[in-house]
């Protein structure tokens, strides 16, 4: 079924048709729709969910964390301070391996203030224990939120799952859109049927309690498992679906990575402008090619490795500054996991886009230039620089 | 399942609930709280008139009850927050310094 939908409407939409037990919701820019289009749905009686407004984003996560626990099937959506807001409640969540899910609409953090996209609200909770699932469009960030529960509530997995879009790029912009039917998405998603869970009257339960040093340990060894387990489930779980939609998801977008020698690696909606300057390089004979990252926990390390492992020069790009005066997060990731191979391209780190900073073909291009520029000529130069940013320097 | 009765401080992590969640009531029980006891309650019988005061007091339940009488302290689960003394009419209830038994 074909429609036109934005990034906001789409996840609402799939919402709607998974129709879960609880939403904990607050609004924040540019998530705010997600909950308002669903608070429709609910008042027109087109879902079932329990709907709880609350009075804050630590409120509205710590709701998920109670209705998951109960044994409901709980979601929640937010952004930029709102997901800092949930911070502590986020680890909660994780190491109670209650598997709730929740849409990111990524903007930037405060501060300054500034209400466009960037990826530093996500990048920031990107050790709390969330499986985090980025998407390039509409169509990736409908898909993702369908796929999010089955990998999540997974036994062997059992975390929560956060998928990501950008903030307006995805979330505002109208795109044409496949929709599935409601009742193949139920399917496929299935009743959540939990093993254990607080309403359960048979057998009392009792839920984060408190893990002296003799046990926390352990604790955070089984969720270490846990993440670990998750890639060949997002893997099996992305088979699944594409049987039902004809779309098919791996851990990252290899996009005309064939014998590619030089190749840019980033998350989100900038890949599909790094998708046209990549064609454009390769009509004129340049052997470039992209990497899209989909899944950035669990880190792909070793899939990435080798998928750039044929290359000569990577240009890591952050639509997040980690202020470790070392580079982005995606490039640390990345970067590190080059290490094992026996022969590494070379390698740089650009980060771009930050507060809503537009990113155009010919800046991709001239990433590439600066890659071709290095694979020749074995000169690296900076490797950690900024892009796009009023300089008196010349900068790329 | 696992139960707690099950799980203890040389148990690895594969035999672990995840998340440390706990399949079953009480188990308060099995674990010893009275090792970090600040003052010591005594309990002398013979001045008691088994009013039973004492026990709903107790923030601890350390206080057993058998057939309508109460019986010495539970020093595995109590603090030495001296409340039952406070409230014991009688001078069946007398704290002494420090955390030892008795």
């Amino acid at each position: 079924m074909s429609d036109r939908l934005s990034g906001n409407e789409a996840v609402a939409y799939a919402m709607k048709q998974i129709n879960p037990d609880v939403m904990g919701a607050f609004p924040i820019t540019p998530s705010t729709e997600i909950p308002e289009y669903f608070a429709e749905y609910v008042a027109n009686g087109e879902v079932d969910t329990e709907y709880v407004t609350v009075e804050s984003e630590h409120s509205s996560m710590s709701v998920c964390i109670a209705a998951q626990a109960a044994g409901a099937r709980a979601i929640s959506a937010t952004s930029s301070c709102g997901l800092a807001l949930m911070y502590e409640l986020l680890y909660v969540a994780a190491s109670c391996r209650l598997p709730i899910t929740l849409a990111c609409v990524n903007r930037a953090l405060s501060g300054p203030i500034n209400i466009n996209a960037d990826h530093s609200d996500s990048m920031g909770a990107r050790d709390s224990g969330w499986i985090q699932i980025y998407a390039e469009n509409n169509q990736e960030a409908y898909d993702n939120f369908i796929m999010a529960m089955p990998i999540g509530e997974t036994p062997s997995v059992r975390l929560p799952v956060m998928t990501c879009m950008d903030g307006f790029i995805t979330s505002h912009a109208v795109e044409n859109i496949e929709l599935l039917p409601t009742d193949v998405v139920r399917q496929f998603v299935g009743e959540y049927n939990p093993e254990h869970y607080l309403l359960k009257k048979e057998n009392p339960l009792a839920v984060g309690p408190y893990d002296v040093s003799p046990y926390y340990m352990e604790h955070k060894v089984q969720e270490a498992e846990a993440m670990k387990a998750a890639k060949a489930r997002i893997l099996e779980v992305a088979t699944a679906f594409e049987k039902i939609s004809g779309r098919s998801y791996g851990l990252f977008e290899e996009y005309r990575m064939e014998e590619a020698e030089l190749a840019v690696v980033l998350i989100g909606s900038t890949a599909g402008t790094a998708k046209a300057a990549v064609d454009r390089l390769r009509d004129r004979g340049v052997k470039a090619g992209l990497i899209k990252i989909r899944v950035f926990r669990p880190f792909p390390g070793e899939e990435l490795a080798q998928a750039l492992s044929g290359t000569k020069a990577v240009a890591v790009m952050d639509k997040s500054e980690g202020f470790s005066a070392n580079g982005g997060p995606l490039f640390a990731e990345t970067r590190s996991a080059l290490y094992d191979l026996q022969q590494r391209p070379h390698m740089i780190n650009i980060v771009y886009g930050l507060g809503g900073r537009d990113v155009k073909v010919e800046d991709i291009e001239n990433v590439f230039a600066r890659l071709a520029h290095i694979a020749e000529s074995g000169d690296i130069g900076a490797v950690y620089t900024h892009m796009g940013q009023r300089s008196r320097e010349e900068t790329a | 399942m696992i139960r707690a009765q099950d799980i203890n401080e040389n148990s690895p992590w594969q035999d672990l609930t995840p998340g440390g969640e706990i399949y079953e009531p009480g188990t308060a029980r099995l674990f010893n709280t009275g090792s970090w006891r600040t003052n010591t309650p005594v309990f002398h019988e013979e001045a008691c008139k088994h009013c039973m005061l004492c026990v709903p007091f107790c923030p601890d339940s350390a206080i057993p009850v058998k057939d309508g009488k109460r019986l010495d302290f539970d020093y595995m689960h109590c603090k030495g927050c001296g409340i039952c003394e406070e409230v014991c009419p009688f001078p069946a209830i007398t704290m002494l310094t420090g955390g030892a038994a008795k």
